[in-house]
């Protein structure tokens, strides 16, 4: 479902953030990006819904290579997949409601059934009765959870997580990861970016472990 | 399709939002705006007012020729006839001396001064519009004409007229000068507005494009916002230009009557007035165009 085939990402300057990554995650599967701080886990993540684009190599989703696709073509890309982020990227002037129905609204579906469906979202991330108010209000697990909700409302079939615990403490991180699992039940692809060994230990999980941009493990 | 317009239901109540947001921001742009479209607005105004008294006048070169006051109605029709089978001339009007009297009783404030005459002391005379508006071919036929021993005054009176006529010519390039230049402002003043609008938004614009919103999704509500101000502007300048009118007619309604008018400044038809709020609301979407074609292409997400 997701394969990276020689990837190599060059930042100007000649950085090189990845060299010749080569992996394939399966539609269904849980996978891990372990490594420290500057390993290029971010970078990996960031070429699947292209928001950075590879210098080298190819990066498939759904058979689709995402390093070629077109401008006009991107945002159809990023609504099958949800995105979370370390630091949440919420809009912090609407609700926590307002929020997970960003996505629907450019979306096909009417009024009512996409209310039902943010409504249905908050209510699996644990946020429903939170639903008025505003993010800033919310704790950091929670509006990390908020963020999740906002990720699968489309009903995307890959989740994709930079760093999502890393500002949580360990109940928190452990009650996110468990959201990710339990999506995962259902048959969404999921991959999380994270340095925290400890966390990745409690999931058994398959662990693509990144150091200075190559793929170690 | 209910999709589509369910969006742009909510890019326009997105816009609306944004300018109830910022009420003062909003009013005040309207206010820069209905100003600068005030005055070419006011000056096609003014214009189409005075356009009615230039109409009672010919733009186009025209001679009246008097005949004298003892010239009998036969020697009228001989010069006639004459002046019929004259090449040079497109038309020729026979103005009898008692039409002539009835047209000057009708005018205001002298039915009294006519019924006291004893006897009618106009004379017959011919207008005629030659073919040609070359000065040296008028002077010419004139002069043929007042060689005539029935003809009493030959009067090339079209002189006034025509520089009434490239007077009113001048305005209106000025006007339509002073439109384009403050058309320009106002691409201007809605381009900054959007720009300082997308930059405020910069953090929702990335957010939403990461999530999958289309560049179009994204530009709408600006779109909006862009003619909604525009069209605001519109409706302030038409505003200035009934009140400014309305101060203006009462001194003009007393200079009239001074002269036996009842003339009055008039307001832009409503058709113009359409046009006008209309005009303003495309300008401010071309601004809000401009703008969002030039930042919204660099605020990608990171």
């Amino acid at each position: 479902m997701i394969s990276f085939s020689g990837v190599v990402k060059r930042y100007p300057g000649g950085q090189e953030a990845l060299k010749g990554v080569s992996f394939t995650v399966e539609q269904g599967e849980f996978a891990f990006i372990a490594g420290h701080s500057g390993a290029g886990k971010s970078t990996l993540l960031k070429l699947i819904p292209a928001i950075e684009r590879p210098s080298a190599g190819a990066v498939l989703v759904n058979g689709q290579n995402v390093g070629a696709i077109k401008r006009a073509a991107l945002p159809y890309l990023r609504r099958n997949l949800g995105l979370v982020f370390q630091d949440q990227k919420l809009l912090y002037d609407r609700s926590v409601y307002d929020n997970v129905m960003l996505p629907l609204a450019f979306g096909e579906l009417g009024g009512r059934e996409a209310a039902r469906r943010a409504r249905a979202a908050l209510e699996k991330v644990g946020l429903l009765a939170r639903e008025k108010a505003n993010p800033v209000q919310l704790s950091g697990g929670e509006q990390q959870r908020l963020a999740i909700a906002r990720a699968v409302v489309n009903r995307p079939a890959v989740l994709i997580a930079d760093e999502p615990t890393a500002n949580l403490d360990a109940g928190s991180a452990a009650a996110i990861l468990e959201i990710f699992a339990a999506f995962n039940q259902v048959g969404v692809t999921v991959l999380v970016a994270t340095h925290d060994e400890a966390l990745i230990g409690r999931f058994a999980k398959r662990v693509l472990r990144l150091a200075r941009g190559s793929l170690v493990e | 399709m209910k999709a589509w317009l369910r969006q742009h239901r909510q890019a326009v109540a997105a816009a609306f939002g944004k300018l109830a947001a910022q009420k003062s921001a909003a009013a005040l742009n309207a206010l820069v705006i209905g100003i600068a479209l005030s005055l070419p607005a006011g000056g096609y105004a003014l214009l189409s007012s005075l356009r009615s008294v230039v109409q009672g006048a010919s733009l186009e070169p025209q001679l009246s020729v008097f005949l004298r006051a003892d010239a009998t109605r036969a020697d009228a029709d001989a010069i006639g006839a004459r002046l019929k089978g004259e090449a040079r001339l497109r038309e020729v009007r026979f103005i009898p001396r008692e039409q002539a009297l009835k047209e000057l009783q009708a005018t205001e404030g002298l039915a009294e001064v006519i019924a006291s005459l004893n006897r009618n002391p106009l004379p017959d005379a011919f207008v005629l519009r030659p073919r040609t508006a070359d000065a040296a071919s008028l002077d010419a036929l004139a002069r043929e004409l007042r060689a005539d021993p029935v003809v009493a005054h030959v009067q090339a009176d079209s002189a006034w007229a025509r520089r009434l006529g490239a007077l009113a010519g001048t305005a209106r390039l000025a006007i339509a000068l002073l439109a384009a230049l403050l058309a320009f402002g106002l691409v201007a003043i809605t381009f900054n507005t959007i720009r300082l609008q997308i930059l405020t938004q910069r953090a929702e614009i990335e957010i939403s494009k990461l999530i999958g919103a289309t560049d179009a999704f994204i530009r709408r509500p600006f779109f909006y916002l862009g003619w909604l101000q525009g069209l605001a502007g519109g409706l302030v300048a038409l505003g200035i230009l009934w009140a400014s009118l309305a101060a203006m007619n009462l001194g003009v309604a007393e200079l009239a009557a001074s002269y036996g008018s009842t003339f009055r400044l008039g307001f832009l038809e409503a058709g113009d007035a359409l046009a006008v709020a209309l005009f303003s609301g495309v300008l401010g979407w071309l601004g809000a165009y401009l703008s969002v074609s030039k930042y919204l292409r660099e605020i990608e997400p990171k």
